[in-house]
């Protein structure tokens, strides 16, 4: 529902800019992440995949239909609310998990408030806490081992270096190819690199968002962390270990629930960063970066309120009387 | 005049259904309606209370001064509530147990006061009566509803007493639905369903005193 906007007069310069053409350059940046999933975790994280985004557009184009509104499946949105989900998934998940948040996330979190442009909170990770609260067995614990694909219950490095749960660390090298426990696409830390930067590049996201993001990850992490305790204080494996890097480029930097202006985006990083410091520090769940994200998209309005930049020629008010005062 | 004593019963299950329409009384709403059985046991002690305090408010109506009405209001509304408390206790313990707090909190549920200042002050006794059946039956079937949905989501089945529907669940209980999200969200998407389904009725209305 790309409704028409009346701004000022013209003369008006038109971007080449389309919905389309943003959300294709999108799903291009996650192509890597996916095939990246499809080696690691195999046949089933395709399937997921496949599940999670025929959900989302089938949701949107019924639901639409239902309430006579224009079908906007076209603009892809959806197929991407759809990817998302699938990639904060565990790769084990029976296939009605996807099926279920993806209708969750598009109806609910978005459909409802008013469609694309008008959802408050990112669709997909709305979907996810929805899952997470609803399913909680399946959504910490159905893992994949990756390549060889054996199904295990065991804890994802994050639990590990939580101390809520057994087992080993992988090197760092494992750490960025992705080879380790955790949700669909997650894991391939250079693949979604990849796909961040290329997001970067075409001026489609803002850097200031996962650089807020990831820099209040691994500064918090050096400055509470301790040997032997909280990610033994290293930043870097504090980035790597969970879904931090997924989160800050792909979906931090939705348009629609993060702030408009520069400083305002630095500081939706910062906080989604600082709240998952949190969650992970004190909270119950391991990962944070749900929260973090879903609890900065709601005060996102207040951030832009308070970030609006100032009118060119406008001077302070004492200085403004000053001048007033001297002029007469 | 009776036409009006039945509008007054009817009116509390649409037009001014208390949780839907009117929006009060959303505290024990979205705490006790885990189970259809917790949502009928609160309506029924709702239904008590407020007809019990309609009927007194109205028939003292002429004789209470203005300016200190609400709290001559909440002594004639406590009175029920511990009649209610104490029945509950020594008959139905089980069901004491788990709506717990919210019992003696009746008092202090907009509904039964609302409709004592917006109603029964001004109205005579019957229509009271009816007034406070009608409100507080829509209230028990909008606690029985939303407790229905949240308990078959919730647990895969419907359990009224020793007996359950389905007998096993049919799929995975969500456990959110049991969960104050899982509130919100039936309760949301009720009131949109009815807010919808009155705003097509009213057009429809329209449409036929336009043609």
């Amino acid at each position: 529902m790309e409704e028409k906007l009346v701004i000022s007069s013209s003369p008006h310069i038109k971007g080449p800019k389309t919905v389309r053409g943003i959300m294709l350059d999108v799903i291009i940046a996650l192509i890597p992440a996916c095939l990246a999933s499809l080696i690691l975790f195999g046949w089933k994280a395709l399937l997921i995949i496949m599940a999670s985004v025929a959900s989302a557009v089938a949701s949107e184009a019924l639901y639409e239909k239902a309430v006579k509104r224009e079908v906007t499946v076209g603009d892809l949105s959806a197929v991407i609310t759809g990817i998302l989900l699938a990639m904060t998934l565990p790769p084990n998940v029976p296939l009605w998990i996807p099926v279920i948040g993806s209708a969750f996330a598009i109806v609910i979190a978005k459909q409802i408030f008013g469609g694309l442009g008008c959802n408050f909170v990112n669709p997909a990770l709305a979907g996810r806490a929805f899952l997470l609260a609803a399913w909680p067995m399946h959504m910490t614990r159905d893992w994949l081992n990756p390549l060889t694909y054996d199904a295990v219950t065991s804890a994802t490095p994050l639990a590990v270096l939580k101390g809520t749960g057994q087992g080993t660390l992988p090197g760092i090298k494992d750490f960025l190819l992705g080879v380790r426990l955790g949700s669909l696409g997650e894991t391939s830390v250079l693949a979604l690199l990849l796909g961040g930067i290329y997001l970067i590049a075409r001026g489609v996201i803002d850097y200031r968002i996962p650089l807020g993001f990831l820099g209040t990850l691994f500064v918090g992490t050096l400055v509470f962390g301790k040997p032997g305790a909280f990610f033994q204080g290293d930043g870097v494996l504090a980035i790597l270990a969970g879904g931090a890097i997924l989160g800050a480029f792909f979906m931090a930097t939705d348009y629609v629930t993060s702030p408009v202006t520069a400083r305002g985006r630095l500081y939706m990083g910062i906080g989604a960063g600082f709240i998952t410091l949190l969650i992970r520090l004190w909270g119950g769940y391991p990962e944070g970066v749900t929260y973090g994200i879903l609890l900065m998209n709601l005060v996102t309005p207040l951030i832009d309120r308070f970030v609006v930049p100032r009118y060119y020629g406008y001077a302070h008010d004492r200085a403004a009387k000053e001048a007033a005062a001297g002029g007469r | 005049m009776k036409r009006s004593l039945f509008h007054d019963f009817i009116k509390g299950f649409v037009e001014e259904n208390p949780t839907f329409r009117l929006v009060i009384g959303m505290c024990p709403t979205l705490a006790v309606t885990t189970s259809v059985v917790n949502g009928f046991w609160m309506g029924v002690a709702v239904i008590f209370v407020l007809t019990f305090s309609n009927v007194f408010v109205s028939l003292l109506r002429k004789s209470i001064p203005d300016d200190i009405r609400i709290p001559v209001f909440v002594i004639l509304i406590a009175t029920p509530v511990v009649i209610v408390e104490l029945v509950m206790r020594a008959y139905l313990p089980a069901m004491y147990e788990i709506l717990g707090i919210f019992v003696p909190l009746i008092v202090v549920n907009c509904i039964i006061i609302g409709r004592a200042e917006a109603f029964a002050y001004h109205q005579p006794v019957l229509n009271s009566l009816m007034d406070g059946l009608g409100i507080g039956a829509g209230y028990t079937i909008n606690l029985m509803v939303i407790g229905g949905i949240r308990e078959f989501l919730g647990t895969g089945q419907i359990t009224i007493g020793s007996v359950s529907f389905p007998g096993t669940p049919l799929f995975e209980p969500a456990a959110v639905m049991l969960t104050p999200p899982g509130g919100f969200i039936t309760l949301g998407l009720l009131m949109a369903a009815l807010n919808i389904a009155v705003a097509r009725s009213e057009n429809r209305k329209k449409a036929r005193r336009a043609a």
